[in-house]
């Protein structure tokens, strides 16, 4: 669908809902394209290719609130949807802090040079993607003959949409993912048929791996796990690998949040400048991360985009208050949900940090688990590697961590120099000192 | 933007009124689109009803499907599907929110072998849904045609009967139990300082066709009410909740399903001011009947869908007809369970739903098929071939998977534990299917000591190896209770509905996330 015809859709979505009765009205359109193939045992697996639509309104009718979603374009199930949408609105109790933000929070105009479409999406035909797939299986296989099975993958989509607020708004998004990798299982003479993966995501093209190295880097991984076991229960130093590390950063994200704080299930609650992690914690808020996989100029609620230093040197510096929360909690709202998260990356390496535990755990892999952003407590699942004197020795796996977040964070005590490219949390490897181990 | 990363083959299953609300479900309101006047609801809607619902004809039908099978096929199938879902939610007191989601389309899916071309349109025109056929019948590059069979009705059986079809159920009915339930929540403790509640019901219609000639539709309800409350004592506070669902219509909801659902939330919570931590490390785990029934579904249940089966990365590849736990353990997985949350009348590929042994007196019996790997094994398929929506492809899922009832007693079962941990309140789980590595997240429990419950126990995560656990089950009450939660299963990026149960059941070892080990 092209951007005009988006817009003609979104206007005339907004004029109904507003004929009917409502105050204010924001609606965004929305369309996909999807193509997914899965490879296996030398030949396709799955192939899979879509288009689709949505719509989605919010509408604020004498301070009470709704929101809606729709793929059935149809102009007459629209028109009912939305009439219907309307009369429910009205049965809902006022609440005041419901309205569209100011228009002063709007952006004035997209940035600059922002870009994350990939023109070279275009340009790749059928072929060229199960090529891609095979060439990634076929590099994983040759490995080890002690694979059992290796599933390839290649994904890619484009999206284009606009938005629009009856105070002002005007927006569009527009842009490509590409995600390709593989999975390997492999046979363990001790029993189980340990299984590990590599997947790349990004916005351009070229910037994924070369499919041999993807294909290669999955591989190894599954075949390292051969004679995993649990080991003794305990306090290990724990070093986290690259890309492992968002289960982790997830649990500060929840309680930052201004529903958490408001709904007091944070146990962040009044530590606005206060030291909450190690001091070689920084975290920042980047949605204008150039190529970022989170990137976008307006949020969820079409505020204007904005870096923000959200954890600085350990010291809490921002919450994610949305348009709504903030005006409950009396805040100015900064934004709602995450867009790129960069953790200020250190200056040692996964090898140099391995280097310096005497006793510890490499993870490689959470399973399960849960944190509790009302109290901090977390415990999870995990898999990885025991570290003895400085060296990698042995694959472990089926044991947990717990803790509280009020203190793990400050017992962070490296940073490595490797934040993981293929994710919107581009978060390096971490060490922290000292966690409980349960095993056997 | 939906998430396009494959997420690998981590299955992992969460209970919606844990942490996640939202998240897991797509919320949102008010009457359907289509779900007024003169137009047939529920389960008075017969064959014609759903073809003109869908603006088709069986000669359309058969045209898309000779459309899907030209390029050498050797089967494919056409899935409509309606749904529409409403969301209303109560915070600080007031039911401040609704929210409401419609979801239409066809999906189109060919076979060749082991081989899936797929694609969808949201557009339900004959046009649209040739161009579609003809991008899945890619995956296929043959001369030899299949002729499709003649389209035949087949009966289908109901499951979940309801009287009065969540399309003629108005807003402004359901607000009132989310406020009583609210009153009776801060009536119920002086500790409760928020409650969050939200109601949400869901309609799907399904009409699908196949290539070998079958036609069916189906009706399927599901209904859900959360409640989440957060306590305050001594500057301390906690957060915990309880919902039911399940395929049921607004007559569930009774007097006595709010007392259950404020008493239940509030309990749950406050218990928490007292709880510990276990020790970390090894311990005799008692599960408690009822939601428990999540170790079924991560250390054995995915395990024994077939496709894993099929390629040969699942633990439970070569152990079928083998030995695999205490003779007293079985272990079924059933869509036909009245009114539960997993079941279905018809699974997504038009076959009937049964009840399936996993293991039977304790011998692994079978796997759960959908078309591919039931073609592949030269079975007869299970009718555990299910899709998230008509955007997805079918793949062997689980509905309803517990455990029969064992020869021991609750008591006898917990005076037996010297040391361990009774298990009774869950949020999520997740396994690696062939390392055979699995974990549920225990939100609360008890610790047991010298045979008896002492002090509540909160958030610890469990792990372990589902073979080897399966063998630790040392003892199975006779007190089988079925989860009533809203269970979501993933896989492969779907979601599904699924429930679970579980008699009372001791493990004698297994890996418990503490302190001070």
């Amino acid at each position: 669908m092209k951007k005009d015809k988006q817009l003609e859709i979104a206007k005339w979505s907004m004029q109904k809902a507003l004929d009917q009765g409502a105050d204010q009205v924001a609606v965004t359109v929305l369309n996909q394209r999807n193509i997914e193939i899965e490879f296996r045992d030398k030949k396709l697996e799955k192939l899979k290719e879509s288009t689709q639509n949505s719509l989605s309104l919010k509408i604020y009718l004498s301070n009470k609130y709704s929101s809606h979603s729709t793929n059935d374009f149809r102009k007459e199930t629209l028109d009912k949807l939305i009439s219907e949408a309307v009369a429910g609105t009205k049965f809902l109790t006022p609440d005041e802090y419901r309205s569209l933000p100011d228009a002063k929070y709007y952006p004035q105009g997209k940035p600059d040079n922002f870009n994350l479409h990939d023109s070279a999406y275009e340009k790749i035909d059928a072929e060229s993607r199960v090529d891609l797939a095979r060439a990634i299986e076929a590099s994983a296989m040759a490995q080890s003959d002690q694979i059992i099975s290796s599933t390839s993958g290649y994904n890619d989509s484009e999206y284009s949409g606009v938005r629009l607020h009856s105070n002002g708004l005007e927006g569009d998004v527009q842009g490509t993912v590409f995600s390709t990798g593989a999975e390997v299982t492999v046979s363990d003479p001790n029993g189980g048929r340990p299984e590990d993966y590599y997947y790349a995501r990004s916005r351009f093209f070229n910037a994924l791996p070369d499919p041999e190295k993807l294909g290669k880097w999955a591989a190894q991984r599954a075949l390292k796990k051969i004679g995993q076991d649990k080991i003794a229960s305990g306090q290990y130093d724990m070093l986290v690998e690259n890309r492992t590390c968002s289960r982790l950063i997830g649990m500060l994200i929840s309680p930052m949040s201004g529903r958490a704080l408001q709904q007091k299930s944070s146990f962040l609650e009044g530590k606005l400048g206060e030291k909450i992690a190690s001091e070689k914690f920084t975290l920042i808020d980047d949605p204008l991360f150039p190529k970022g996989l989170g990137s976008r100029w307006y949020d969820g609620d079409g505020i204007a985009a904005k870096k923000r230093i959200m954890i600085d040197k350990g010291i809490l510096g921002n919450y994610y208050i949305d348009d709504y929360y903030g005006r409950k909690l009396g805040m100015e709202p900064t934004t709602g949900s995450t867009s790129n998260l960069i953790v200020q990356p250190g200056r040692s390496s996964l090898d140099d940090l391995t280097k310096q535990i005497t006793k510890g755990i490499l993870i490689t892999g959470f399973i399960g688990g849960n944190s509790n952003s009302t109290t901090g407590d977390f415990s999870f699942g995990i898999m990885g590697f025991l570290i003895e004197n400085g060296t990698i020795t042995k694959p472990v796996n089926e044991m947990n961590i717990s803790g509280n977040a009020k203190t793990f964070w400050t017992q962070l005590a490296g940073v490595g120099n490797d934040p993981y490219p293929y994710s919107a949390w581009r978060t390096p490897s971490l060490l922290f000192e000292k966690v409980e181990f349960s095993g056997i | 933007m939906k998430n396009q990363s494959r997420v690998t083959r981590r299955e992992f299953m969460r209970n919606c009124a844990a942490g996640t609300a939202g998240a897991a479900v797509l919320p949102y309101v008010v009457k359907a689109a289509n779900g007024s006047g003169t137009i047939p609801t529920g389960a008075n809607m017969k064959l014609e009803d759903y073809l003109n619902h869908f603006q088709v004809t069986e000669e359309h039908i058969q045209q898309v499907m000779a459309e899907a099978l030209s390029r050498g096929g050797d089967y494919c199938d056409v899935y409509f599907e309606h749904n529409i879902s409403n969301y209303i939610g109560l915070e600080d007191k007031a039911v401040n929110r609704a929210y409401s989601n419609v979801d239409y389309g066809v999906g189109i899916r060919v076979l060749k072998g082991d081989q899936t071309g797929y694609s969808f349109t949201e557009e339900i025109s004959l046009k649209a849904m040739k161009q579609a056929a003809r991008t899945a019948a890619n995956i296929a590059n043959a001369s030899a045609q299949i002729p499709t069979a003649e389209l035949t009705p087949r009966p289908v059986p109901n499951y979940y009967p309801i009287k009065t079809a969540w399309e003629d159920v108005s807003i402004d009915k359901k607000i009132p139990f989310l406020q009583t339930i609210n009153e009776k929540v801060f009536a119920l403790d002086p500790r409760i300082i928020k409650s969050n509640i939200w109601f949400i019901n869901n309609t799907s219609k399904v009409l699908i066709a196949t290539s070998e000639g079958k036609l069916v539709y189906d009706y399927r309800p599901m209904g859900q009410i959360a409640v989440s409350c957060l306590a305050e004592q001594n500057g301390a506070r906690e957060q915990n909740g309880f919902n039911l669902s399940g395929r049921r219509g607004i007559d569930f909801f009774t007097p006595e399903t709010v007392d259950r659902l404020a008493g239940e939330a509030v309990r749950r919570t406050v218990a928490l001011f007292d709880a510990v931590k276990p020790q970390a490390g090894e311990m005799e785990v008692v599960l408690a009947a009822g939601s428990s029934g999540i170790l079924l579904h991560e250390a054995i249940g995915h395990g024994m869908e077939a496709d894993f089966n099929r390629k040969k990365v699942s633990i439970f590849s070569d152990k079928i007809n083998k030995p695999v736990a205490e003779k007293f353990v079985s272990i079924v997985d059933n869509g036909t369970n009245a009114h539960i949350r997993g079941s279905l009348n018809i699974d997504d590929e038009a076959n009937p739903t049964e009840e399936t042994y996993l293991v039977e007196n304790g011998i692994l019996k079978s796997y759960l098929h959908d078309r591919i790997s039931a073609q592949h094994y030269k079975v007869k398929p299970t009718g555990n071939g299910r899709r998230q929506s008509f955007r997805y492809a079918p793949l062997p899922r689980m509905c309803n998977t517990y455990m029969l009832p064992g020869p021991h007693s609750k008591e006898e079962i917990i005076k037996s534990v010297k040391k361990g941990l009774y298990a009774e309140d869950f949020t999520n789980g997740e396994v690696y299917i062939g390392a055979g590595d699995f974990t549920f997240y225990v939100k609360s429990g008890y610790l047991i000591e010298n045979g008896e419950i002492t002090k509540p126990v909160k958030d610890v995560n469990i792990i372990g190896n589902g073979p080897e656990v399966l063998q630790k089950i040392v003892m199975v009450a006779d007190d089988l209770k079925m989860a009533e939660g809203g269970w979501t299963c993933g896989k492969n990026g779907q979601g599904v509905p699924v429930s679970q149960g579980l008699p009372t059941v001791k493990v004698s070892a297994i890996t418990v996330g503490g302190l001070n080990a």
